[in-house]
């Protein structure tokens, strides 16, 4: 597709200014290797906007102090601004109370936070923590290491050969004995957009609590907790034009209220004396030690920012992405294409005939486009699709009809060099 | 292109589509497997040794183009090397692909190896060229298996 043609095509299709959109991101300008950066490797981390990069910056030059505890004027606006971040994740999910917010390093510590916290306290000998063929090893091991030691079993829902869950079977899965259903929002590996209203459903008539997985949802699409009626959501800032290293826990405050807090020190106390120590109420509970509060700042800008941009222009400026980049794939001869789901988010997983995923990224490199290769810290799946690895393109809200193009000549290039 | 040419060489491409010494080998009296976490590639290394003599050694497993090719050539030149030998190749390989620029090893040290020299542009794919290399060490040695990461 020409430059001109394509052009017209995005403007007619666009319900957002991409092109003025794109100046919010520095990143975006540079160059990689003499061509113009193409990134399409945003499942792995996203780029993040002048607001979010100014936010940290500015509470490093202007506002710096710790939180919580100091009766001084920097502390109080520190506070305030973490606090601030906090109402506006909560307002982000739609959750009920700001106190069902806790910060973590991101999804992966979420996730081990439920598993050491409230599956500890859940779990039995032969009691079931039920998850998907799909999920992100950090929705795997942690249960794995829960079940090991406590004599649970961890059971796996499977998947159709389009990356679609198997909601019969999942259902099949539910027992007398599953304590937990742990599943991801989207998939890392196929972008497959799970039934969660379903699963929750489903779950919960049988009384079994829910943990939805968002790290590959939320920057995708707008996310209502109460909604979905799930028991637990992570995510990640980084992957939602957020700094790395901060991500949140959302849990139902009669949940996060019986758990355990699961690591000790400061700022998850109320009093401790060396007979005893009286735990800090909600969501302190659950954040020991000075947290990452640049981080938490910087999410609460990309918060504002995503929001902004409008969650549903972006879905629907994504699925169009996602719509061309399929069909033109489907146009290079030797790709076969990994996870097909209907209802997908702008994830393109696939495979080029007799060319390794490894080799295809680092040719794609050389044009300056940036992809990830691998098996994207998703085993199963890669087992389940059995391929050693995919290349992935990942796409957010930024990417254009004409980066996907690129994509495309650059894989008839490997294919050249491979002749 | 151009760029690409010296990682891709027709060497290179063609040891990838061509694997030299691939499958099973019945006789071996060592086997090691190497295994590169970052990309899930596996290859499992067969050693026959005649006392301190490389006999023969062939190779099963999938990989990138870097890493068949790599171990492809890496059964044509130790086979009839001495174990001895085949250790300092390993070194020279190493030095070759991941070494101070300064000391590049000579032709006459690495022979056709010198086609992977390009590997050296490519940090990220250094693992894929070594991953064989540790994997006979291995074998040589007599441990089971071996990890680049």
């Amino acid at each position: 597709m020409s430059g001109a043609l394509g052009e017209a095509r995005s403007a007619a299709t666009a319900p957002l200014d991409v092109k003025r959109l794109r100046e919010d991101f520095p990143i975006l300008h540079r160059t990689v290797r003499g061509h113009p950066l193409v990134y399409l490797d945003n499942a792995a981390t996203t780029q993040k906007p002048r607001p979010v990069i100014d936010a940290v910056s500015r509470y490093y030059a202007e506002e710096n102090a710790n939180i919580h505890r100091g009766v001084h004027l920097l502390s109080e606006l520190a506070t305030a601004a973490y606090e601030g971040a906090r109402e506006k994740v909560r307002a982000f999910l739609n959750a009920a109370e700001t106190r069902e917010i806790v910060f973590v390093r991101g999804t992966t510590e979420a996730i081990n936070l439920v598993a050491s916290s409230y599956g500890r306290g859940h779990l039995g000998a032969g009691d079931e923590v039920l998850v998907t063929v799909m999920e992100h090893h950090s929705n795997i091991v942690p249960w794995q290491m829960l079940c090991e030691e406590k004599g649970a079993r961890l059971r796996v829902a499977p998947i159709d050969d389009r990356g679609v869950l198997d909601l019969d079977a999942f259902e099949k899965l539910l027992g007398p004995r599953t304590r937990l259903v742990a599943v991801c929002h989207v998939s890392n590996a196929l972008g497959t957009l799970n039934p969660v209203l379903e699963i929750t459903a489903l779950a919960h008539a049988r009384g079994i609590p829910v943990l939805l997985d968002g790290a590959q949802a939320v920057a995708h699409q707008s996310v209502d907790v109460r909604a979905l009626g799930c028991d637990f959501y992570a995510f990640s800032g980084h992957k939602l034009f957020g700094p790395t290293g901060i991500g949140v826990l959302y849990g139902r405050a009669e949940l996060l209220e019986a758990m355990p807090p699961w690591q000790g020190g400061g700022d998850m106390i109320a009093s401790v004396s060396f007979e005893k120590t009286t735990f800090n109420v909600l969501p302190y509970k659950f954040e020991a030690g000075t947290p990452h509060i640049a981080g938490v700042i910087g999410l609460g800008a990309a918060l504002d920012y995503v929001q902004t941009v409008g969650l549903g222009p972006i879905a629907a400026w994504e699925q169009a992405l996602l719509a061309h980049g399929t069909a033109l794939l489907e146009s290079v001869p030797g790709i076969r294409q990994i996870g097909t789901a209907p209802q997908k988010a702008s994830v393109l997983s696939f495979v080029l005939e007799g060319v390794h995923a490894h080799d295809v990224g680092t040719i794609l490199d050389q044009e300056g486009i940036a992809i990830r290769t691998g098996h994207h810290c998703a085993q199963p799946v890669m087992d389940r699709f059995g391929v050693p690895a995919t290349a992935r393109a990942s796409l957010a809200f930024y990417n254009t009809f004409e980066e996907l193009d690129a994509l495309a000549s650059g894989l008839r290039r490997v294919i050249e060099v491979f002749a | 292109m151009s760029d690409l040419r010296e990682l891709y060489q027709t060497t290179i491409l063609d040891h990838y589509k061509k694997p030299r010494n691939f499958g099973p080998l019945e006789a071996a009296t060592a086997h090691a497997e190497g295994y590169n976490p970052l990309c899930g590639d596996r290859v499992t290394i067969h050693v026959l040794l005649d006392g301190e003599i490389v006999r023969d050694v062939r190779f099963e497993g999938s990989g990138c183009a870097i890493s068949t090719a790599s171990a492809s050539m890496m059964t044509e030149a130790v086979k009839g090397k001495s174990r001895a030998d085949a250790e300092r190749l390993f070194q020279s390989f190493h030095q070759l692909i991941a070494g101070p620029p300064g000391a590049l090893p000579g032709p006459e040290e690495v022979g056709k190896l010198a086609v992977f020299s390009g590997v050296r542009d490519y940090p990220t794919r250094i693992k894929c060229a070594t991953l064989v290399w540790h994997a006979l060490h291995s074998a040589l040695g007599e441990a089971k298996s071996v990890s680049t990461e």
